[in-house]
């Protein structure tokens, strides 16, 4: 009793939270069930403490200024990135954004946050499968193939900083990303250590795939719990939004936040099949427009006919049918591959798959020290046993969650305190 | 004189809008050497087949220049009006707009409701306008809600699909967006029902109309968050009018 008045005097002598000073409380996350994890959003009790608004402005970049943009894109005009700013000097860390978000998608502009607060200027990039990167910023419009991704973000953040960099001062950098964006930032490191334009001091891989073409994979097959497969997208949709509208009348009421979620979920638990399900669908959705748009810019044959002028008014219904009927496997086999191919002949698809894989840059992750891993012991985009590879191969440096699903606890008040500790440059 | 100055002010929205309309052809051109793609939709959609998001849309030349229309609408006019507004605005002055219009327009629900039989719905909305156009001081405040009586939307669209009229052809408008052949109708209705029939009449004043339309036009656009090409996908019109379509389903089947 006494012990807890004294912490609440404390806490109001300090002006401090009371949360802040129950420093030894376990990590708890609500939902145990990966998919749960992945899917829903936290309830704000749990969220980080964090701004409701930053100071962010955002800027384009064009990489390739001569390029010629089909007609089709005609709102697309420079790869568009945010800048989040503090007033004095501070280090900037960049961070790029998972499979197909923007700059500005809910997780970053949490990152955006989090780190704000905690003293970084930030710099937020569009993730190199999204539409917006392809069409301006990829110089081989084929996204996937980590290295060439990483050439291509490694310019973009040169041409970002030239663009901002008389606003803001900057004493250091730091890199980081999640899920995909993890992957990429291992490999745009390991660029920075030849090319030194930044001299990275800290770089952490949140949530990243081991090998991108397992994970990938993995998410794809999430889709075949639509029973009926993907030509009877509609009646489970349908099924989806009648679900939804009953919850609605239930409750009495919809809104889309963190908390509704949580009630309806608490009363309505959904079933296994229909989560995995729904991050089937998000996934191919993304993966829909990314094959879209690398296809169109590099002159068709894939899934629109070759040698074909689209404009701003062509009808974009069959080549949607198609995207959404295409797996990674189908993109990776009839496009990527043989694409690659051209310019060395010499790569077949098993040698592909092995570049595709943190595995391939082992020797250089064991031996960089400033390179950290977050990570989720029940990451549904891992492959068994690739959990323990990843701590195994990165040791001390290694952060593990027991729950959180696939980037579900990014905002989770602890997760958050051990990424800022961690570009501090504290011992996780 | 006054209705003249929002005939020319709507000839020129439509002057505009004509401009980017010209109804071009939605079969991409073909080349000297094109060559079909590896992946084609006959071989992977079964033949009979027709998807949701295959909607009728005989005029969808047109719709994708009235979309294209408004992404610039909103850029260049829409947007930073409604942006000037809520730097001008306290949120909190805002909030009691909106509430001050959700109550003016109740007229719709009650007539939409009655027209549809559901008594019930139409009770609720009367007593909803009666509650928060007295305690709740003319509407700028909204206690029915908190003692449970939640509005209750219903509009003519609504009411003609409630009698089984189909949604017709898709229609993109200029400035208002995604709609169809029978919302748009529902709209003119509701519309000149207001006009002719509802608050507008009552206060019979054009000047308190105009401002009070202006006014609502920009506090709409402040509530819906949709941006134009917001959604980063090549097929976001294919995609938003699929849900425009099954949301509207779902609302007449409520």
């Amino acid at each position: 009793m006494r012990r807890w008045l004294a912490i609440i005097v404390l806490s109001l002598l300090l002006g401090l939270p009371a949360a802040a000073i129950a420093v030894d409380k376990p990590y708890f996350y609500p939902y145990v069930n990966p998919l749960e994890a992945t899917v829903m959003e936290l309830p704000p009790y749990y969220n980080a403490d964090t701004p409701d608004k930053v100071p962010t402005k955002t800027f384009k970049v064009k990489p390739f200024p001569d390029r010629q943009i089909p007609k089709v894109f005609w709102y697309e005009d420079g790869l568009v990135c945010s800048l989040t700013y503090q007033k004095q000097e501070a280090p900037l860390i960049f961070v790029i954004a998972g499979t197909g978000a923007r700059h500005n998608s809910p997780k970053m502009v949490n990152m955006q946050k989090a780190l704000y607060q905690a003293g970084y200027h930030v710099i937020s990039i569009t993730s190199p499968t999204h539409m917006n990167f392809i069409v301006n910023a990829s110089s081989t419009m084929t996204p996937g193939n980590l290295r060439e991704d990483a050439k291509d973000l490694y310019q973009v953040m040169q041409l970002a900083m030239a663009k901002v960099g008389d606003d803001i001062k900057v004493s250091s950098y730091h890199l980081t990303g999640y899920s995909l964006g993890g992957i990429q930032s291992a490999f745009v490191s390991m660029l920075d250590e030849e090319k030194k334009v930044f001299d990275f001091e800290r770089v952490l891989l949140i949530n990243p795939p081991v090998n991108l073409y397992t994970s990938v994979n993995i998410l794809d097959a999430m889709l075949e719990n639509i029973p009926g497969g993907v030509n009877n997208f509609d009646a489970w949709f349908d099924n989806v939004m009648k679900k939804l509208a009953a919850a609605e009348k239930q409750m009495g009421y919809f809104e889309l936040n963190g908390d509704y979620i949580y009630k309806a979920y608490k009363r309505f638990p959904p079933r296994e099949d229909f989560l995995a399900a729904l991050v089937g669908v998000s996934f191919r959705t993304d993966s829909a427009s990314m094959i879209f748009a690398s296809d169109v810019m590099k002159g068709g044959g894939f899934i629109t006919p070759t040698d074909v002028k689209m404009t701003n008014s062509t009808a974009l219904t069959p080549y949607y049918l198609v995207a959404n009927r295409t797996s990674f496997e189908d993109y990776f086999r009839q496009h990527f591959v043989p694409f690659f191919q051209k310019s060395d002949p010499s790569l077949t698809e098993e040698k592909m798959i092995k570049m595709l894989s943190l595995r391939s840059i082992e020797p250089y992750l064991k031996s960089a020290n400033k390179i950290g891993l977050l990570g989720n012991e029940d990451d549904i985009i891992l492959a068994p046993g690739e959990i323990g590879y990843l701590e195994q191969l990165f040791g001390d440096r290694a952060k593990i969650f027991p729950t959180g699903g696939h980037c579900g606890n990014m905002n989770h008040q602890d997760v958050v305190d051990f990424m800022v500790g961690f570009f501090a440059g504290q011992e996780g | 004189m006054r209705l003249s100055c929002k005939f020319k002010m709507m000839l020129f929205v439509l002057l505009l809008s004509v401009f980017f309309l010209s109804g071009c052809s939605t079969v991409p051109k073909p080349g000297p050497d094109t060559e079909p793609a590896i992946r084609q939709q006959a071989d992977l959609v079964p033949e009979g087949t027709v998807l949701d998001v295959e909607v009728y849309d005989p005029i969808e030349g047109f719709n994708r220049g009235a979309y294209r229309f408004n992404y610039y609408f909103d850029k260049f006019i829409f947007l930073p009006i409604v942006s000037v507004y809520q730097f001008i605005m306290p949120d909190y002055f805002e909030d009691r707009v909106s509430s001050f219009i959700d109550n003016v327009y109740e007229f719709n629900n009650f007539t939409n409701n009655l027209l549809q039989l559901k008594f019930k719905r139409t009770g609720i909305t009367l007593a909803r306008f009666a509650v928060n156009t007295t305690v709740g001081v003319a509407g700028l405040w909204d206690p029915a809600t908190k003692w449970g009586m939640r509005r209750q939307t219903e509009d003519f669209g609504q009411t003609l699909g409630h009698y089984g009229v189909g949604h017709g052809p898709f229609l993109v408008l200029p400035v208002l967006g995604p709609s169809n052949l029978r919302d748009t109708t529902g709209l003119v209705t509701d519309a000149v029902a207001f006009s002719l029939a509802g608050p507008p009449a009552w206060v019979d004043d054009d000047d308190v109309t105009l401002a009070f339309t202006a006014l609502t036009a920009v506090d709409r656009r402040k509530r819906i968050p949709f941006r134009y090409y917001g959604t980063g996908s090549p097929f976001e019109y294919e995609q938003i009018r699929m849900l425009y379509t099954k949301k509207r389903e779902l609302e007449i089947a409520d």
